[in-house]
This record gives C-alpha cells, sequence and structure tokens, in this order.
C-alpha cells in the first residue's frame, strides 16, 4: 500500500459528552515522517482526540482519515497503529509473554517483527510473571514494547515516558527517533514539554476542544517571542489563540 | 484461521481460570455439597439436590452479576488497549462475555459436580435432578453474566452500576415472589392457574426453580397449582415454551449489550 501523505487528516471533527463539548472542530493535517507533539491544558481534549484516531469514541461531525483510512468501524486500518495508553492494564494473571502472543494474535502475525524494547529495557526475565507482581514502570515498558512490536506506520503516544525511570525514558525516546528515521510518524501527547522540545518536530496545540496551533517548535517561538517551549506553550494557554 | 473471538476468548479464560475468586466459588460450592452429602448420609442424591437447588437459585445470580459487573469496570483500560488492536467490537464483547460466563459455569460443574463423581456406585444419586440443576445454573450463569454486562455498559458510574446490579438481583430473587404471592392472594376469587403460568416464565430462577421441583417428588407440595405446572409442562407446548423463555432471558440481554458495546464511547 502506498504511504498516505497525512497520517492524520480531520476536518471538523465535533465530540460531545452530554452537555460537555470536547472537540468543537478539530481542523487537523499530520504530515507522515514526522513527530508530532500533542500539547494542550486538562480537558482541552487530548484524550478524547486520540481516542476518535483509534475508534474508541465516534465523533459526532467532520471527517477524520487515520492513514488514508476514513475511521468508520472497519478495524483494519488498527494493524497498521502502535498505540501507548496513558496508563496500561492488563488481566493480572496473565504474564508479559502471554500478553504479548495475545496482541500478536490478534493482529494475526506469526511473530513479533520487532523485539529491540525487550532487549533495551532488559524485559525479557520479567516476561515468565504474572502481572500482578510486576511494578507500575515494568507494566509500563511492556505498553511501550507492545506500541512497537509490529513496526507500525503510526504510533499514537499518550504520555507514554510518565511511568518510566529515567534510564528507560532514554531507551524509549532513542527508539522513538529510531522510529522515524526508519519512515514511521508519532502522535505524541506530552505535558513534559522538554521532552516534546528533544523529539517533536511540529507542535499541535489543543485548547477547548480547537486545534489553537500546529507548526515547528521554532515557528511557535518565534510567533510567541520566548526562546523556551515552556514560556511559549504558557503564553499560548493565556492568550488563548496564536 | 482462528476468529478474533475465539483468540480473545482463549486467552481470557486462562487469565480467569487463575482468579482467585473463580477458584474460591467453585470450593465453596463443593465443600457445601459435599457437606449436604454427609449431612443426609448415602443415598440422599435427591434431598442433596433439593438443598443445591435453593443455593443454586440465590448464589449463582448473585455471583454471576457481582462478579460480571467488577470484572468489566476493571478491565476498562485493558478492553480500551484491546479496541486499539485490529478487532471488531462485536468479537470482542463475545470473547469478553464469554471468557466471563465460561469460568463461572465451569466452577458450578466442578464445585458441585465432583461431590456426585465420588459418590457413583453407592446408590441413587437422582442423575436426572442433578443435570437438571446443574443445566438450570449454567443457563442462570449466561443470563446474569449477560445482564451484568448490559449493566455495566449502561452505567458509567461504577457505584450506580453496582447498585443496578444488586436490585436486579434483589428483584428477581426475592422480590418478584413477594409480588407474585401477593397477587395471587389479592385475587384468589379467580382462577390463577395461567397467569401464574406466564408470571413465572417471565423470572429465570422461578422458571428454573418449577423445572427442577418438577422433577422431584417435592411437586406433590405444590398442591393444585403443582399439578397444573406439571400438566403444562409435561407438553412439549409446556417444555418448548420454558426453554424459550430461558432462551430469550440468555439472548436479549446479549443483544443489547452487543448493541451498546458496538455504540458506545470507551
Amino acid at each position: 500500500m502506498k504511504a498516505p501523505e497525512l497520517v492524520v487528516d480531520a476536518t471538523g471533527v465535533a465530540k460531545r459528552f452530554g452537555r460537555l463539548d470536547v472537540l468543537r472542530g478539530v481542523d487537523l493535517s499530520v504530515p507522515a515522517g514526522r513527530i508530532t507533539g500533542l500539547v494542550g491544558p486538562n480537558a482541552a481534549g487530548k484524550s478524547t482526540l486520540i481516542k476518535s484516531l483509534l475508534g474508541l469514541v465516534r465523533p459526532d461531525a467532520g471527517r477524520l482519515l487515520v492513514l488514508g483510512q476514513p475511521v468508520n468501524g472497519d478495524e483494519r486500518y488498527r494493524s497498521r497503529l502502535g498505540y501507548m495508553p496513558q496508563a496500561a492494564r492488563f488481566p493480572e494473571n496473565l504474564t508479559g509473554n502471554e500478553i504479548l502472543a495475545m496482541v500478536t494474535d490478534l493482529r494475526g502475525a506469526a511473530k513479533p517483527t520487532d523485539r529491540d524494547l525487550i532487549e533495551g529495557f532488559n524485559l525479557e526475565p520479567e516476561l515468565d510473571k504474572p502481572i500482578r507482581t510486576l511494578s507500575g514502570g515494568t507494566r509500563q515498558k511492556l505498553s511501550a514494547t507492545l506500541a512497537f512490536l509490529f513496526e507500525p506506520e503510526l504510533l499514537i503516544l499518550d504520555e507514554p515516558t510518565a511511568g518510566l525511570d529515567p534510564v528507560a525514558s532514554c531507551t524509549f525516546k532513542e527508539k522513538l527517533l529510531a522510529a522515524r528515521e526508519g519512515g514511521a510518524s508519532a502522535l505524541l501527547a506530552s505535558h513534559t514539554l522538554s521532552e516534546l522540545e528533544e523529539l517533536a518536530d511540529d507542535v499541535v496545540f489543543l485548547l477547548d476542544g480547537r486545534v489553537r496551533f500546529h507548526g515547528t517548535i521554532p515557528r511557535l517561538m518565534q510567533l510567541t517571542g520566548f526562546a523556551r517551549l515552556e514560556r511559549a506553550i504558557a503564553s499560548l494557554m493565556q492568550r488563548g489563540v496564536a | 484461521m482462528k476468529s478474533a473471538a475465539r483468540k480473545i476468548l482463549g486467552y481470557q479464560l486462562r487469565d480467569i481460570a487463575r482468579n482467585r475468586w473463580v477458584i474460591a466459588y467453585a470450593i465453596v460450592l463443593a465443600i457445601l455439597t459435599e457437606a449436604l452429602f454427609r449431612l443426609g448420609g448415602a443415598g440422599a442424591g435427591d434431598r442433596v439436590v433439593l438443598s443445591l437447588l435453593n443455593v443454586v437459585l440465590i448464589i449463582v445470580p448473585l455471583v454471576a452479576l457481582t462478579f460480571g459487573i467488577l470484572y468489566l469496570y476493571n478491565a476498562r483500560e485493558f478492553i480500551e488497549l484491546l479496541l486499539a488492536q485490529p478487532v471488531g467490537r462485536k468479537a470482542m464483547f463475545a470473547g469478553l462475555w464469554g471468557g466471563v460466563a465460561l469460568p463461572l459455569a465451569g466452577a458450578l460443574l466442578v464445585g458441585v459436580g465432583i461431590p456426585f463423581l465420588f459418590r457413583v456406585g453407592s446408590g441413587p444419586l437422582a442423575a436426572g435432578a442433578l443435570f437438571i440443576l446443574l443445566g438450570t445454573g449454567v443457563l442462570l450463569t449466561t443470563v446474569f453474566t449477560a445482564l451484568a454486562f448490559l449493566i455495566g455498559l449502561s452505567f458509567e458510574d461504577r457505584t450506580a452500576g453496582f447498585g443496578v446490579a444488586m436490585v436486579v438481583w434483589l428483584f428477581c430473587a426475592v422480590v418478584y415472589d413477594g409480588l407474585v404471592l401477593l397477587t395471587v392472594a389479592i385475587f384468589n376469587d379467580y382462577p390463577l392457574e395461567t397467569p401464574l403460568l406466564v408470571l413465572t416464565m417471565l423470572n429465570p430462577l422461578d422458571l428454573g426453580r418449577i423445572l427442577l421441583l418438577l422433577r422431584l417428588d417435592t411437586a406433590a407440595l405444590l398442591g393444585y397449582t403443582g399439578a397444573v405446572f406439571q400438566r403444562f409442562l409435561g407438553t412439549t407446548l409446556g417444555q418448548g415454551m420454558a426453554l424459550g423463555a430461558l432462551v430469550t432471558w440468555v439472548a436479549v440481554p446479549l443483544a443489547l449489550g452487543v448493541r451498546r458495546f458496538g455504540r458506545r464511547d470507551f
């Protein structure tokens, strides 16, 4: 299949939960081959947007293409995605190996194609233990491993390094950059702005359910007049619109 | 090529079969059955089944509802993770529900069945009655796990969902019979056989109880009404309707659950 030029193509995507307008018409075109940071204050709609891309949340209005495919209930496009949720939870009585086997099985694959992170995190000795005996950090490592396991075209990462120790966090970042070199794209939601400064090519700033800024980090700094991403974002939050 | 539902089911079974609550459930049932046998003495099969009937009618729905709904709420993040894989929602629902209903039904069969198996050859075992008891128990497990899933998917708030599940259980196990008795008391000047039959069909617990009591000699205690039930449920039409009612009780919550699961946001 020809690689699409846009990994995410959203027009007027809206979602409301009860009386809460979470997404109020998101227009977003994320180009392929780049790491795009997704930032915004709490309740800006980041999670809802990510869940819409995964087909977990069904938007009320708008058009949403992921990797060139409309998100319409057909699950096949998700075999080209890798997803790492904010807090991963697995069945307590299964082992890491069983979970890897399960995801491999569900993807209809013979075996994982990318076991780099198992080595990188030194996860092998933990994989035979039941999940309930593993620490939160180890579960998070397993979750990161699952996201990269099948060389996905698009990685969707929700606060990936939040539960990782500094060493694991470094391993993870190197892996992400290597994946981009290999042609993968990534959408990276994060509150850790130094991390975005390090990893992201572009930033998308979401506020009150709309995209308020989408561009490179230098462009954002130029626009706001601040030389640090943290300051630049804070100034965006205060002004509301870029 | 295995379907996605069967793949999910396979891993679910591995997880839940190791769940300590499911294991504890099987052990408690085994101890209870064994104790009833020791109290009743050899050849007490009939009486043991009768005593177990009340256990099955009360405990099985309660365990199925509680375990089903708690499982669904606890697996929330994992369900999201699986739905982010190339898996359809119907397959996902089937795998999840089967993964809860089958181990619970298995625990019931093992827990109650093993003490009976130990006594094969030492007197009458009431095999027919036991078969109906276990069949009823399995059907009640499927009905109430399906209801648990439907409730769990309909209420975002765990406390509310759990509360509704308990109300459903209380209604089916206790309140309903009270209402039926009240109806009988109020309308006792009228012929009530047909309305009573219908009312019984409407509650899966009552239906299970009648089906089993009719297998045992205790049916005589039901007096005239028992005779009416016996006459009706003895016919092909009656058995077909009883079976149809139980199947409806399984199918309707499942169909509604699949629909909700397919449409909801996670």
